[in-house]
């Protein structure tokens, strides 16, 4: 196995802002890497680097063996793309967006046509290839996309928040087929994603914050940072609740959004002491083992912000609501 | 059935970096253009509202208060306002179609179609040529659906007459798409737009000489029209579309330093402006942020 990206002190600014600060990673191919992080955390800029729409301030990325800043086109024909949002052509068919996207990347004609049909199935939009893709649904479009995106067979096919915007069958489905595909074609999947649930997915995980790595590793690596089981609990004081449990057993417990969360290597025994002791009224108390949404909580003393859309967010509704209101 | 390795070979082995090469390559950018204007015959219906408002209306109540004559010696054998107009309002179909095309490549770029052109592995120069050609096609084939009017103006079209209207209309539509695209390359948000309008389309379209004659202006305005490259594309349209008619059309000709212009150097001048203008756009796509 071989690191199909190899990414060195990445750095961009923009400006006096730096969106990427200093990253490292490997990506070996074959494997699924999810790149996780709160809007505004640096993914897109990452991957728009690796990608090479964007030219790294500092650090070196490797794509394919292929440096990014010394041949973007000879990048560009190894690696496929599904973005945020939808770049289909929607005044045309989907055969013929896969159609168009096959002669940009050269393939021949008849493997082309062999190609289309192929994973016009697989997407199950075979009955579909002959309708506009303004009458597609979101699902439906991203179908499309990541089949489009694999259709010049790439090393590695980037994926900038797969399922944003999909409801949850459609992410599940969505799922589905990249998992088909990486079976069928041993394509690399780098993705972006600030859904923790999906993140799970993945053979390995970055968490990424204000433009830096936190942590990489595996799924069940990165939970195992936390101590066992984790206890969230409810009640009105939170600060005077934090200090007694503090005083009482010895644990630091994390202050978060009107609740208060404990590490513990045995919640179970633990539980009914907590309950007993702790004299203040509890409004609610829930027992969990640890999921990604806890590991980055830990890590970056914050929750993902999915809320408070950026300028980008707002332009993208407007545009998306001025496109409906033409249809 | 293949194996996966196998095709991946094959794909390898053949035109890794792009479909065909640079040529290839326009090709495709042009084709989508021209293949989504054929989709969208709705609007090719409805833009023609717009020209035929300014023609019958404007026109006629223009003509109405310009008194029957137009120009200094109006007579029995004398030029309609409409008539003058007829080529202007092809024009200016041409132009706004030029411009809006262009102007879609600004949105296109971050939510659409353009960021797949972008990561494809294509010389960025062809995006900028292929969107040129694209919507220049487009914009003059706008132009051309208005000479279905010419019999209700008093204009009358031989086959030779429409080939030189067909290569004048190309070569403005050339110029005005190769400036939209020029324009938009180098734009980052739609808020640009609203300034092109305002600050750009409109003046260029009324200093063009498509509405009235540039000739006897005061010396300001003539600086002005000098300036707009759209006149020395609507004189040469004028000129070939009414002159074959016999309507004399000869004392309103474009002059530069009170010469006139041939057809072929006024065509020249556009060509030349379309070429610089697409060296920019090329430059503008090539850069990476």
């Amino acid at each position: 196995m071989s690191a199909v990206i190899e990414v060195r002190d990445l750095v961009k600014k923009y400006g006096d802002i730096e969106a990427v600060r200093g990253i490292d990673l490997d990506v070996e191919q074959g494997e699924v890497f999810g790149f996780l992080g709160p809007n505004g955390a640096g993914k897109t800029t990452t991957i728009s680097i690796l990608c090479t729409l964007l030219r790294p301030t500092a650090g070196t990325a490797r794509v394919a063996g292929i440096d990014v800043a010394d041949d973007p086109a000879a990048v560009r024909s190894r690696i496929g793309l599904v973005f945020q949002d939808p770049s289909l052509d929607d005044q045309l068919t989907a055969r013929e967006n896969l159609e168009l996207h096959g002669r940009i990347y050269g393939v021949p004609g008849a493997l082309r046509r062999q190609r289309i049909a192929e994973l016009l199935r697989v997407v199950e939009l075979s009955d579909r290839a002959a309708s506009l893709v303004k009458t597609f649904s979101g699902g439906m479009k991203r179908r499309l996309e990541i089949a489009r995106g694999v259709l010049h067979h790439p090393q590695i096919l980037f994926l900038d928040e797969p399922t944003l915007g999909l409801d949850p069958q459609t992410r599940k489905h969505i799922w589905d087929y990249l998992e088909q595909l990486r079976r069928r074609e041993g394509v690399t999947l780098f993705m972006t994603t600030h859904y923790m649930d999906e993140a799970e997915f993945c053979d390995r995980i970055a968490i990424i914050d204000r433009g830096k790595i936190v942590a990489l590793g595996t799924p069940a690596e990165l939970k195992s940072r936390i101590g066992g089981d984790l206890i969230t609990l409810t009640v009105a004081d939170v600060p005077a609740a934090a200090k007694e449990i503090a005083e009482r057993f010895g644990i630091a417990p994390l202050a978060a959004n009107g609740t208060l969360r404990i590490e513990v290597p045995d919640g179970a025994s633990f539980l009914p002491r907590l309950v007993r002791d702790l004299p203040m009224r509890i409004d609610s108390v829930a027992l969990s083992r640890p999921s990604l949404d806890d590991v980055f909580l830990k890590l970056t003393g914050h929750a993902i912000r999915t809320e408070g859309a950026s300028e980008k967010d707002m332009l993208r509704n407007m545009g998306r609501m001025w496109r409906g209101g033409r249809r | 059935m293949t194996t996966a390795a196998q095709r991946s070979t094959t794909i390898a082995s053949g035109a890794r970096r792009s479909g065909g090469g640079l040529w290839g390559a326009i090709y495709i950018v042009w084709w989508r253009d021209v293949l989504r204007y054929w989709r969208d015959r709705a609007r090719v219906g409805a833009s023609l509202a717009q020209p035929l408002l300014y023609l019958v209306i404007f026109g006629t109540g223009l003509a109405s208060s310009l008194g029957g004559g137009f120009g200094a010696s109006a007579g029995a054998t004398g030029i309609s306002y409409i008539q003058f107009i007829y080529p202007g309002v092809i024009s200016m179909s041409v132009l706004f179609t030029a411009i809006f095309g262009a102007m879609s490549i600004v949105w296109d770029r971050e939510f659409g179609f353009m960021r797949e052109l972008l990561v494809a592995p294509i010389d960025r120069s062809a995006i900028a040529i292929g969107k040129t050609l694209g919507g220049a096609t487009q914009a003059m084939i706008q132009g051309l659906i208005l000479l279905v009017l010419a019999p209700f103006v008093g204009v009358y079209l031989d086959p030779l007459v429409l080939l030189e209207l067909v290569v004048l209309v190309f070569v403005l539509a050339f110029g005005l798409s190769a400036m939209g695209v020029a324009l938009a390359s180098g734009m980052r948000s739609m808020q640009g737009f609203q300034m092109v309008m305002n600050f750009l389309m409109m003046p260029m379209f009324f200093l063009s000489g498509a509405l009235f004659p540039l000739v006897g202006l005061p010396g300001w305005m003539t600086v002005l029209t000098r300036l707009d490259p759209a006149s020395y594309g609507i004189d040469p349209i004028r000129r070939v579309l009414l002159g074959s008619s016999g309507i004399p059309v000869d004392r309103f000709a474009l002059t530069l330093f009170d010469r006139t212009l041939a057809i072929p150097v006024e065509a020249a001048i556009v060509i030349a402006f379309g070429l610089v203008m697409l060296g920019i756009a090329v430059r503008s796509f090539q850069r990476r942020d």
